[in-house]
């Protein structure tokens, strides 16, 4: 017993010795509540050195929470037990949040740099005259393939029916984006409410059901990369990493068109700390940050002069700055009823039973 | 006097409410709202009307008797072993170290074996007949899922042994028993209540299993526990994500009223 309540005092001890440390770190950093700014953002989806930067700079102290899904991090804000003063949630995310009151409008008045941002990437549906968001990354849902393991290459996603890819194919385990392949396929809208059309839409991914290795989520990036399939369905942020790591993957738009996804900068509000916040804003739309973070991330820059700096290679890579014809073919997700999104996840369970 | 022993109670009885009988009142409750908020019986309609969840229910069911069964075949025997040899406590260390690794890491380590340029491919690349497809097959769900619960089985049923009277094995022996016989009719029906505390601790965990499905299934396998986690996460529609819970909860009942202790003590009659 003596002993036993020995190692407990000692253990008790040494948690307070670290918290008195942190505490103390923390002053002598010169940061205290009212200097905070919390931004929830994904993970790992800012360049840790822009931070640092913004910290000298400014003197606020960011503290970063990250979240995985936009539900989650819906959930979370609705909760409120965190006041976060940014979050990035994604279009139909900031949709949702817009219409259920959980946004604060922007003040374009206290904004420096807004025109740098692309005129195509504004005025989205999800949030009409940018009134509550600011684009931050964007990017397309798309095709990636090993050249090594295909005989020739992938462009649109009728490919992905061929016989040749049986058992060979990794799809993301997202019944919207997975939902929006079958109705791209069939002509439909990807935002289509109409029961008969997802119906259809099912059936069509369920002819490519054979041709399905597997459904999985973030793994992809490591199986690809270490050659596991010969071809995925993933997004073009999540290729970009992997194309850094296994020089014989390529991702494409596919011609027939695809989505084009949005993550946006929001202030919640329950948000504190609002001039920190705005202070984030003009610091993240300065032309050299932007390019500084797009460079670390590898997804697509919405600010078209941060664009510019970027390297040429990068710039004019048509997987992720594809030509504005094909852009043209792009959809934006849209927010659906509960009951819409519901069917969507049915039938894509339905799927995931099929293959 | 009485008064000391509720106050010992406290503890326990809080603990029973907030974590065990709110939890799952709650979850009651939601199975009775549709994705609008709306009170309803349709999710159980729904639940037992769509092929999808009696299919999804038959396989979950399927794979947590495999699971189970692989276990108890694979732990019996190396209970047994454990039991007669030297050294238990260090053995009995060395089934109970992986369980202090965190599942994550162990599904993620498998990947790594199972995979094209893995571990197994490379021997089976020896005799020219790899690479094989090992990953995403329900071989490989099944030899993971068995790997990670077999501590589980092997510790009531090892500590069943140890409860066990020497004396009545010795006993059987001198009373003309063959070593079978001994076995069947003495040691295993003496032991049966770690069996089955054994097969309660897995095949109910079985049953929701939801994240080896998807990381070393490829989802090729889909069970309830899969259903649950979309239907929470992704769909937020909890009043299905709770019927779903709702049936599972039943499910275990039932397991546990079939393999629980009886109180009723069996007579002995003798002739």
């Amino acid at each position: 017993m003596n002993k036993l309540s020995r190692i407990a005092v000692a253990i008790l001890v040494a948690c307070l010795a670290l918290w008195l440390g942190i505490v103390q770190l923390q002053k002598s950093q010169g940061f205290t509540k009212d200097n905070t700014l919390t931004l929830y953002n994904w993970g790992d989806y800012i360049d840790p050195a822009l931070i640092k930067k913004f910290e000298t700079k400014t003197g606020y102290h960011v503290s970063v929470e990250t979240f995985d899904s936009n539900e989650a991090m819906y959930t979370k804000i609705k909760q409120g037990g965190t006041a976060y003063d940014l979050a990035v949630p994604s279009d139909y995310m900031i949709e949702k949040m817009r219409k259920a009151k959980m946004l604060k409008p922007i003040d374009h008045s206290k904004l420096t740099g807004y025109q740098n941002l692309g005129q195509s990437f504004l005025n989205q549906p999800f949030d009409p005259d940018n009134r509550y968001s600011l684009p931050y990354f964007w990017g397309t849902l798309g095709i990636i393939y090993n050249d090594q393991l295909t005989s020739q290459p992938i462009t649109s996603w009728s490919d992905l029916w061929q016989p040749q890819y049986k058992g060979d194919i990794m799809v993301v385990d997202s019944a919207r984006d997975m939902m929006a392949v079958g109705l791209i396929e069939t002509g439909q809208s990807v935002n289509s409410t109409n029961p008969a059309a997802l119906e259809k839409a099912k059936q069509r991914l369920d002819q490519m059901a054979p041709n399905v290795k597997a459904v999985v989520a973030d793994e992809i990036k490591m199986y690809m990369v270490q050659n596991e399939a010969s071809v995925a369905v993933t997004w073009s942020g999540e290729a970009a990493e992997m194309l850094a790591n296994n020089s014989h993957l390529h991702y494409v738009v596919p011609t027939e068109g695809s989505n084009l996804w949005f993550d946006n900068l929001v202030i919640p509000k329950t948000a504190k700390h609002e001039k920190a916040a705005y202070a984030f804003l003009n610091f993240m739309l300065e032309p050299k940050n932007a390019a500084q973070n797009a460079d670390y991330i590898g997804y697509s820059t919405p600010n078209t002069a941060a664009k510019k700096l970027l390297p040429a290679a990068t710039r004019n890579n048509p997987a992720f700055y594809p030509s504005n014809q094909l852009i043209q073919k792009l959809q934006v997700y849209s927010d659906l009823s509960p009951t819409t999104v519901g069917l969507y996840n049915d039938l894509f369970l339905e799927f995931k039973m099929q293959h | 006097m009485r008064r000391k022993q509720f106050i010992y109670y406290i503890p326990y009885a809080l603990w029973l409410v907030l974590f065990v009988l709110a939890p799952v009142a709650l979850i009651l409750y939601q199975s009775f709202f549709d994705i609008n908020g709306q009170a309803t019986l349709q999710n159980y309609a729904t639940y037992f009307q769509s092929g999808t969840y009696l299919k999804m229910t038959l396989n979950s069911l399927w794979y947590a008797f495999l699971i189970t069964l692989i276990t108890l075949l694979i732990s019996y025997p190396t209970a047994y072993w454990l039991h007669q040899t030297k050294h238990k406590q260090l053995w009995l260390l060395l089934i109970i170290l992986p369980t202090w690794i965190n599942l994550l890491l162990k599904a993620y380590a498998f990947i790594g074996i199972f995979s094209q340029n893995g571990a197994i491919n490379h021997f089976l690349g020896w005799f020219g007949i790899g690479p094989q497809q090992i990953l995403f097959t329900n071989f490989s769900f099944l030899v993971v899922a068995t790997y990670i619960e077999i501590p589980f089985m092997i510790l009531p049923i090892f500590n069943s042994l140890e409860e066990l009277n020497p004396s009545l094995v010795n006993a059987s022996r001198d009373l003309g028993a063959s070593n079978w016989q001994t076995f069947t009719k003495v040691i295993v029906p003496l032991t049966m209540s770690g069996v089955k505390a054994g097969v309660q601790a897995i095949f109910i965990p079985s049953l929701s299993l939801f994240m080896l499905t998807r990381l070393i299934g490829g989802n090729r396998v889909i069970t309830l526990g899969t259903a649950i986690e979309e239907h929470f996460l992704t769909t937020m529609n909890w009043g299905m994500g709770s019927t779903i819970g709702v049936v599972l909860i039943v499910a275990m009942g039932l397991i546990m009223a079939l393999t629980g202790e009886k109180k009723t003590k069996k007579k002995v009659t003798l002739k």
